[in-house]
């Protein structure tokens, strides 16, 4: 496949994806991961092309990440942010697509707190929408270089590994979009959290649900954080946070019950001591920087993709 | 010599060969003869003998129904006129076969002041003098907010029909008993929102494989059914009758079963929504198919399928309930509850007659005469004497939801675009045509 013949207007989740397709990403990403090594961190590719970055929820990371991709291939990006914007006067989601829509940008990037967002742009604008991050619907970027930090741990070799999440699954885009990505590249997913944050439809997903967490992560070949909202405990989902940590936090000693070199992932920012240990945030094993780094590549990759779908 | 027809009475009119089913009665053409606002005979086709001049109309292959009565519709007036006023869904109800509708409270000013229910009943006859005819259902609380009694008495005074907290259920026990034994006082019953608040807070759909899917916090169908459960006991313990609306689920049909075996003085309706989508529909986000209580899992629909075959509704009615194209264009989260129903509900549940899941008498008890019971209201019997109060039913004519099609203000079903199958062609009320 050749990025010309990509038939997706949009990203906005990975179970929009084949197989082929999130091979074509994750190639292209490792393509654009060497221009990040060189000295000069910049190619023309998408000159004259205009990103903008819509985030109607606060975000640091995932803006900045989406923002470097776009200057790394030399498009112009332009931010939007809630406070200080139309949004926070009022405006509705749709008067902002369209005004966004007329000023004429080739990609719209999105973040914003309501589960479908991003759909609701894409069915209404002609421009390329990118999904990053929509309420508790999906994350589709994260789950992609996820991906791609696992397949270049692993060398390529995805195929039979199995991975498990850790934390809440109700409210969480990550693991949704994770689920959908990692079934498809033909891994086994296995889910632990606190009942009140797995969904009452869990056993209907294509995963394994454990009630302990040493069980969950015995023989495992990778484990995946995820970050614990704090306002879960204030809504009466938790008790409290100590006793979330002593049961649910990831340490050490779970990661040496895993597989032998189990990698740990978390899409960020983490709470030390709360969903993950601080010396295990610091260990090897922990490829969490290595996450950050391909966002960059994954990234490239995805506006170059939509970018360049309807070049000749 | 006075003028036999001045212009306030309706001119004579003979309808020959219309399908007509009277209580307890078999279907036949008959022919029926409308004088002065009245049935003045009814008879096998071709019976009646009438002079060549009064104006005949030949309705062979259509339904002639009494005026279907719907127990619970949000006509938005006074203070969101842009989604309807009166004059709108009182137009709706004329052509989706309505003759009289229960206007729920939720208006801005709320309904729960005398002057509110006059106010209403005013336009009402304003807009449509013959009708359709609105009967307002008054506020069970203050401000709706469940913490004090509405002054029901005179409310009742007013025109008041009945009591409810619709949309805004009634989270204090305490309160809602006391709220039924005094509208019991009035000679009134008090229909009930049944939800949990706690249970259902910032939710948009119903929770299940659906909401897991999209993200999107779920209203359990248990939210309902613990208030079923609550007012069935309440019902019992009070020996007061008590109406649930617009049930939505398996649990709360079970619930029902077990009221109506013990003899419990409890009726429910549910709406046609119901018993046609399940959650599948808020696939996409689709804001038109956001509802309160919410669309069901498929296992929901077949259980209230099951139960209306079965005998267990008194009634249906559409919960009618019209919001601007600009407020349902949103995220899922965003945009309010509520569908609109007058126009398509009796087209969609006629599918069920056709398709023989329920008789043409359980569809004629479920849209007149059970509401008529459970609120004490006149119907027709097609008796000499009863108000003409009727309408005509092509089941075969087709026609698609749209814009140029439906008479509300705002266009938010999930029926949109859809083809409808069954049309009111013609509908008088008091004898004088309104459609």
């Amino acid at each position: 496949m050749i990025h010309t013949k990509w038939r997706h207007k949009d990203l906005l989740d990975t179970d929009d994806l084949a197989p082929d397709e999130v091979t074509l990403l994750l190639d292209t990403a490792r393509e654009f991961q060497e221009i990040n090594t060189r000295p000069v961190k910049k190619v023309p590719t998408l000159r004259g092309k205009g990103v903008v970055l819509f985030f109607a929820e606060n975000s640091t990371r995932t803006k900045t990440s989406f923002d470097v991709a776009g200057k790394r291939l030399s498009a112009d990006t332009f931010a939007l942010s809630k406070s200080g914007s139309s949004i926070a006067k009022g405006e509705s989601l749709k008067d902002t697509a369209l005004t966004l829509q007329a000023m004429a940008p080739d990609i719209i990037v999105i973040r914003h707190s309501s589960s479908g967002a991003a759909r609701f742009l894409a069915d209404r604008l002609s421009c390329s929408v990118v999904n990053a991050g929509d309420g508790w619907h999906a994350h589709p970027t994260q789950a992609l270089l996820d991906a791609y930090t696992l397949r270049e741990y692993w060398q390529g070799d995805m195929g039979g590994k199995s991975l498990l999440i850790v934390g809440d699954i109700t409210h969480s885009r990550v693991a949704r979009s994770n689920i959908h990505l990692l079934n498809l590249l033909g891994l086994s997913v296995r889910v632990h959290g606190p009942r009140t944050l797995l969904p009452l439809d869990i056993h209907n997903w294509p995963v394994a649900v454990y009630s302990n967490l040493d069980e969950a992560v015995a023989g495992v070949d990778a484990v995946m954080c995820l970050r614990l909202q704090l306002e879960r405990q204030q809504a009466g989902l938790l008790p409290d946070l100590a006793e979330y940590a002593t049961f649910f936090c990831v340490t050490k000693r779970h990661m040496a019950m895993a597989a032998p070199g189990a990698p740990l992932l978390h899409p960020g920012p983490i709470n030390r001591g709360l969903e993950i240990a601080s010396d295990l945030a610091d260990a090897p094993e922990s490829r969490i920087l290595d996450q950050v780094t391909a966002g960059v590549a994954l990234r490239m990759a995805v506006l170059f993709t939509l970018g360049m779908r309807n070049e000749p | 010599m006075p003028d036999p027809h001045p212009p306030f009475c309706p001119p004579p009119l003979i309808i020959r060969e219309a399908l007509l089913c009277p209580p307890g009665g078999e279907i036949k053409p008959c022919d029926i003869f409308l004088r002065e606002g009245i049935i003045a005979a009814v008879g096998p086709a071709r019976s009646i003998d009438v002079p060549s001049e009064i104006q005949t109309l030949s309705a062979t292959g259509l339904y002639l129904f009494p005026s279907f009565i719907d127990a619970h519709v949000h006509l938005r007036e006074p203070g969101h006129e842009y989604k309807e006023d009166i004059a709108s869904g009182l137009g709706a109800a004329a052509h989706g076969g309505f003759g009289t509708v229960l206007a729920m409270a939720n208006t801005k000013p709320c309904n729960d002041a005398a002057s509110v229910t006059r106010f209403m009943r005013e336009r009402a006859e304003l807009s449509w003098p013959h009708g359709p005819r609105l009967l307002p259902v008054g506020a069970l609380t203050v401000g709706l907010a469940g913490t004090t009694l509405s002054p029901m008495g005179e409310l009742a005074r007013a025109g008041c029909v009945a009591f409810s907290n619709d949309g805004v259920p009634v989270a204090n026990t305490e309160i809602f008993r006391r709220g039924m034994e005094y509208a019991a006082q009035w000679g009134k019953i008090v229909i009930d929102h049944c939800e949990d608040p706690f249970l259902t807070m910032d939710a948009h759909m119903n929770e299940g494989n659906m909401s897991g899917r999209l993200g999107v916090k779920g209203h359990p169908s248990v939210a309902e059914a613990l208030h079923v459960a609550r007012d069935i006991l309440l019902a019992e313990y009070l020996d007061l009758p008590v109406h649930l609306a617009h049930i939505s689920c398996r649990q709360s049909v079970e619930l029902l079963w077990f009221a109506r075996r013990k003899g419990i003085k409890v009726t429910a309706e549910t709406c046609p929504h119901y018993l046609f989508l399940d959650e599948t529909a808020l696939d996409g986000y689709n804001a038109n198919a956001k509802i309160n209580p919410p669309l069901r899992s498929a296992e929901d629909v077949t259980a209230l399928r099951k139960a209306l075959a079965n005998g267990l509704f008194d009634m249906l009615a559409t919960d009618h309930a019209p919001h601007a194209a600009h407020e349902k264009e949103d995220t899922l989260d965003a945009a309010p509850s509520g569908v609109i129903g007058l126009e398509t509900a009796v087209p969609l549940t006629f599918a069920l007659v056709r398709d023989k899941e329920i008789s043409l008498s359980a569809f004629l008890e479920l849209w007149h005469y059970g509401p008529a019971r459970v609120f004490h209201l006149p119907c027709v019997n097609f008796s000499p004497g009863d108000s003409a109060d009727i309408f005509l039913f092509d089941p075969d004519q087709e026609w698609t939801v749209s814009r140029e099609t439906l008479r509300s203000k705002s266009l938010n079903t999930p029926f949109l675009n859809s083809v409808m199958r069954g049309r009111v062609v013609a509908h008088w009320l008091g004898g004088h045509r309104v459609v």
